[in-house]
């Protein structure tokens, strides 16, 4: 059971960590419709973690909420992927991670739209909706963006490079997949890299942008060791509840 | 509980369910949007069954609130309201009726089925003066269901609801 609650809280703070990252944008946007889309999204991820939080809660036999799941940990127990804590940079830095991101979360979410836990399977079948039009969007706007002007070109490249090393991370199994994989509850989410690599590369081919080659992969935020920025991102996070415990609306 | 009320009751409840309005899009109601998947006696108490649209909409919590208050205010007390995210909503679930209402609002409705298309569709028309010669602004609008569109006729910009 501890496997499959770590499972969960992986597949649940990658999309409220990414959420609040997107949320960052709200009122900074470059244009108004772009400033709302990435909001829009934004919500659909902080919707779909609620989904996976209320859900974690109801099977882990401890009293507990999806609140005090989603404000109350400390960092070293949120298990989401190094490459949705990295900070905003520029619009094409953040449509760069979303890409990427989504480009796998496409893939892991198709393969949970089989998974034999039914709950679970629900929460990705209505989940999937969203995230195949999110991919569309990020696809898209990549290849404006890489495909744009010189600086737009070239934002988009820095931003690719830079972000790479937090890829591989994506396709590691965690202990507690390994575990899960083993006794027949989990799904093996090292199969989804060769795909992941050619949606990628037709996107940067269409984009005009370059694969980075032999970069070196950083590991750990599945198992809840982050990078610097995670801290900076909690802080904001879970401001209110630390400081006014148990409030509400 | 007679059996003979409940069929009375339930049609009671559907119709007030009728004038729970979508806090976000107030010209249709929740029943126009196809969020209501069903209404029965459960334990001595009406159990209501609603679909949520988008995950993160923010009328999620809203809604079972509006419902129970419309109820309460017609003397139907003993309530429970479930948000049941299988199988997902679908644009397919809006009603004729909810379609034509988007429409006179100002909002184009989903063209076309969401299970026949991997797609979102286009506005068959300009919503303000009917021209069939529209062109996307952006795949989002002022809440994710919407997509931002202009009429190349009349220049009015307008917004898509995607087919989902
Ligand atoms: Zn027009």
């Amino acid at each position: 059971m501890e496997a499959k609650i770590k499972y969960l809280l992986h597949l649940a703070d990658n999309p409220l960590i990414l959420g609040q990252r997107l949320g960052e944008w709200c009122g900074h946007g470059p244009v108004l419709e772009q400033d709302i889309a990435l909001t829009n999204i934004s919500l659909d991820l902080i919707g779909q973690a609620r989904l996976l939080y209320q859900y974690i809660a109801s099977v882990s036999g401890q009293k507990t909420n999806e609140d005090e799941l989603a404000m109350l940990r400390y960092e070293n127990e949120y298990l989401n992927l190094l490459l949705v804590e990295q900070a905003n940079k520029n619009f094409g830095h953040t449509i760069m991670r979303q890409f990427m991101y989504d480009a796998f979360n496409l893939l892991q979410y198709e393969m949970l739209t089989h998974h034999q836990d039914t709950q679970l399977n629900a929460i990705a079948v209505k989940s999937l909706k969203e995230i195949k039009y999110h991919y569309r969007y990020s696809s898209e706007w990549v290849i404006r963006l890489g495909d744009g002007t010189e600086e737009s070109h070239a934002k988009m490249q820095e931003a690719m490079n830079e972000l790479w090393r937090y890829t591989g991370e994506m396709f590691k199994m965690a202990a507690y997949e390994t575990e899960l994989l083993k006794s027949g509850e989990g799904i093996d989410i090292s199969l989804l890299e060769t795909e992941w690599n050619q949606r990628v590369a037709a996107v940067a081919q269409q984009a005009g942008l370059k694969l980075p080659q032999g970069e070196v992969m950083l590991y750990g935020g599945k198992e809840g060791k982050h990078t610097e920025q995670m801290g900076y991102i909690l802080t904001e996070l879970q401001y209110m509840q630390r400081t006014y415990p148990q409030m509400t609306w | 509980m007679f059996v003979q009320n409940t069929h009375i009751i339930r049609r009671q409840i559907a119709g007030l369910l009728h004038e729970v309005a979508d806090p976000e899009i107030p010209v249709v109601s929740i029943v126009d949007l196809g969020m209501v998947l069903d209404i029965r006696p459960e334990n001595g108490h009406w159990r209501i069954d609603l679909a949520p649209t988008y995950s993160g909409c923010p009328a999620i919590d809203v809604i079972p609130f509006l419902v129970k208050a419309r109820l309460e205010e017609a003397g139907l007390t003993d309530t429970h309201i479930e948000m049941e995210i299988s199988p997902p909503w679908s644009t397919d679930w809006i009603s004729e009726e909810g379609n034509e209402k988007l429409h006179a609002y100002g909002i184009a409705p989903p063209n076309g089925k969401a299970s026949d298309q991997e797609y979102e569709g286009k506005p068959r028309s300009c919503p303000q003066c009917g021209s069939t010669e529209t062109e996307m602004i952006s795949r989002y609008g002022a809440t994710p269901c919407k997509a931002s569109y202009k009429c190349l006729s009349c220049l009015e910009p307008f917004e898509y609801f995607k087919c989902f």
